[in-house]
């Protein structure tokens, strides 16, 4: 009988070169990323690349990504648990971790992006709810925050366990340990308010997570620009966002299955699961594309035909066409054949999604601006080094936050992964008719 | 209720750019130079363009003076998370400086493409710089505003304040917006209804 408490809890207390020299470099760009936006601060937004009529770009782009990729924490942890499925436990934790330590880079990244930042709060103070900006604000906040707490709750099991068993740790980090357990001694009372609240949360979750992206598209789709004035932008957009999310998910889990040791816990069956996820959310997402760039061709209408050659046939055909390639073409193949659909497959064609998802966001984004309405005139637009430096330490911060949140929580939750073996070792009881679906149940 | 509006006669339009010129004096619009307006950071509350009709040999060159239209329903003022665009009562779409974050929706909802940012803080070289145009209502703009044409809602003002000095009503041409005034071919004209 393994002992899952010891594999999973040794990260918290043994540390090697390795984390140091990483943690290092991170933050090493993320210091970069600083200096360039102090820079922004100092000169103007004239420092980047943006120009009338490209107003917005690079930072917007990694708005809606970073937005984007925290959809797959709730779905992983919110939606499969409400439909009860066991093959989700080794990696809730995980994938909300994504969620929590993303959805913070999507906001600041629009707080970079403002002419004015030192007059955010006028967002509180005069906020209009007629303005999409302000769903925004809203439904993401609201997302932060409720994420945030979700997570909270389903650590609180493990912090207790953190609290009892580790002894060679700092004294802050065993206050910290104690405080944040609330107490938790694992009674069946505690037990059940839990996962009361967690299932509540769960419900509450799914829903704004549809909301979220939804509004993120429709600070485009609300506005009568060519190219992003369509209906089906607000599923477009949240398609696409779990898309993307259940791919970093696959990344993350991926390598923390290899730096752990955590292989007995996160098995190929598991990557097999989410390989198929995956072939069925790239086939939504060719659907969703399809359907969009169809039915503007058929159309016919002149301003948006000017945005479709731009991106077939103009100067964005090789990023559109690499959006294409590094979304579809390369992972279907990948995920479709089983023999392919292993662990490295899995993970190469997380990448190609996430690669091939940016470029997406960012074809949505330009492309319309370069070619507006009125003033009859092509509209370019070029990434300066500031750009691409605060992107690489948003990147970068989210990765050595994902290492501490590593160092200072147990990665898998160790007590859901018992709580399913408990259930297994429980006498027979009758099989539930959905419960054959699921085969995904580890094996003992 | 007074509601302001502007006819511009395209036919008589010869695009002496007369009136993008006096509206950037009259309302101290920023100078990007050479460099910055190949980026398209110009600002231009009015604009003059230009597009050819017809395919060779018969074409038309068609020239569209394009100010803010002031739209009945702005797409503008719709999208302000901060209420910093609004449309008063006498039908101008106004901009309030001191409250916008910059966040560029309202330029990136508007279809004619009227509004402009301040991507760097306001400046001009010698000798512009002794030719700002000193009313306070056109203070020059801080970095990371939005502005556009206001139909020289300054000048409206002062209309409005000797029309009440004098103890009469507003009358017709009483209120002459810099590119009005300055516009050599009677293109333009201000029309308000009351």
């Amino acid at each position: 009988m393994r002992d899952p408490e010891k594999t999973i809890l040794s990260p918290l207390t043994e540390t090697g070169l390795g984390y140091y020299l990483l943690a290092g470099l991170l933050l090493l760009v993320i210091m970069w990323g600083l200096w360039a936006y102090i820079f922004q601060l100092q000169d103007g937004l004239g420092v980047t690349g943006m120009n009338r009529p490209v107003f917005w770009g690079v930072y917007i782009t990694n708005f809606v990504f970073f937005i984007g990729i925290s959809h797959a924490g709730t779905l992983i942890s919110a939606i499969l648990r409400i439909v009860g499925a066991e093959w989700r436990r080794p990696f809730t934790r995980a994938a909300e971790a994504v969620t929590v330590l993303s959805l913070p880079f999507g906001a600041i990244s629009i707080f970079v992006d403002l002419g004015r930042p030192d007059r955010v709060l006028n967002l509180l103070l005069y906020g209009r709810f007629q303005s999409p900006l302000l769903w925004d604000f809203t439904a993401v906040s609201l997302y932060l925050f409720s994420s945030i707490f979700f997570f909270y709750l389903a650590l609180i099991p493990d912090i207790a366990l953190c609290r009892d068993r580790l002894t060679d740790i700092s004294g802050f980090r065993k206050r910290l340990y104690r405080l944040l357990a609330l107490g938790w001694r694992g009674s069946n009372e505690q037990r059940r308010r839990l996962e009361r609240v967690i299932g509540g949360m769960s419900v509450f979750l799914t829903l704004l997570v549809v909301t979220v992206h939804t509004v993120v598209a429709w600070v485009f789709g609300m506005t009568t620009q060519p190219g992003w004035h369509s209906t089906i932008i607000g599923p477009y957009f949240l398609g696409g966002a779990i898309f993307s999310g259940v791919g970093a998910v696959a990344i993350v889990t991926a390598i923390l299955r290899r730096t752990f040791r955590l292989e007995e816990y996160i098995t190929p069956k598991h990557f097999d699961y989410l390989g198929k996820f995956l072939v069925a959310l790239s086939l939504a997402w060719f659907y969703f594309t399809f359907a969009e760039y169809l039915t503007t061709l058929y159309g016919g209408e002149p301003a948006h035909m000017s945005v479709f050659w731009a991106k077939f046939s103009g100067e964005f055909a090789p990023l559109f066409a690499g959006m294409f390639i590094f979304c579809f073409l390369i992972p279907l193949p990948i995920l479709a054949i089983p023999r392919t659909r292993t662990i490295l497959g899995v993970v190469i064609a997380s990448i190609s999604i996430n690669i091939g998802m940016w470029l997406e966001r960012y074809t949505v984004v330009v492309p319309s601006l370069t070619r507006p309405r009125l003033p009859y005139e092509l509209g370019a637009y070029s990434p300066t080094g500031v750009e691409w430096s605060i992107t690489a330490a948003f990147f970068a911060g989210f990765f050595l936050l994902y290492l501490i949140f590593a160092k200072l929580f147990p990665v898998i939750s160790i007590w859901e992964i018992k709580e399913a073996e408990e259930v297994e070792e429980r006498p027979a009881e009758p099989e539930r008719g959905w419960d054959i679906l699921w085969e995904g149940r580890q094996e003992g | 209720m007074t509601r302001w509006g502007m006819v511009i006669d395209l036919d008589k339009c010869v695009a002496c750019q007369a009136c993008t010129a006096a509206c950037r004096v009259e309302n101290n619009v920023p100078f990007a130079g050479p460099e910055q307006d190949a980026m398209g950071r110009s600002i231009w509350w009015n604009e003059v363009f230009r597009y050819i009709e017809g395919e060779y040999p018969n074409v038309t060159l068609r020239f569209i003076p394009r100010p803010c239209m002031h739209c009945d329903d702005p797409p503008c003022v719709k999208v302000c998370p901060v209420d910093a665009t609004y449309k008063d009562e006498e039908g101008i779409v106004v901009q309030r400086y001191e409250r916008c974050i910059g966040c560029r929706f309202c330029t990136v909802a508007c279809p004619y493409g009227a509004r402009y940012f301040n991507w760097f803080a306001p400046r001009w070289p010698e000798p512009l710089d002794q030719a700002l145009n000193p009313d306070p209502e056109v203070v020059p703009r801080p970095t990371g505003v939005v502005e556009k044409c206001t139909f020289c809602i300054q000048r409206i003002r002062k209309a409005k304040e000797k029309a009440e000095a004098e103890g009469r009503p507003l009358r017709d041409g009483d209120v002459v917006p810099a590119c009005v005034q300055t516009c050599p071919g009677t293109t333009r004209s201000v029309k308000y209804r009351n």
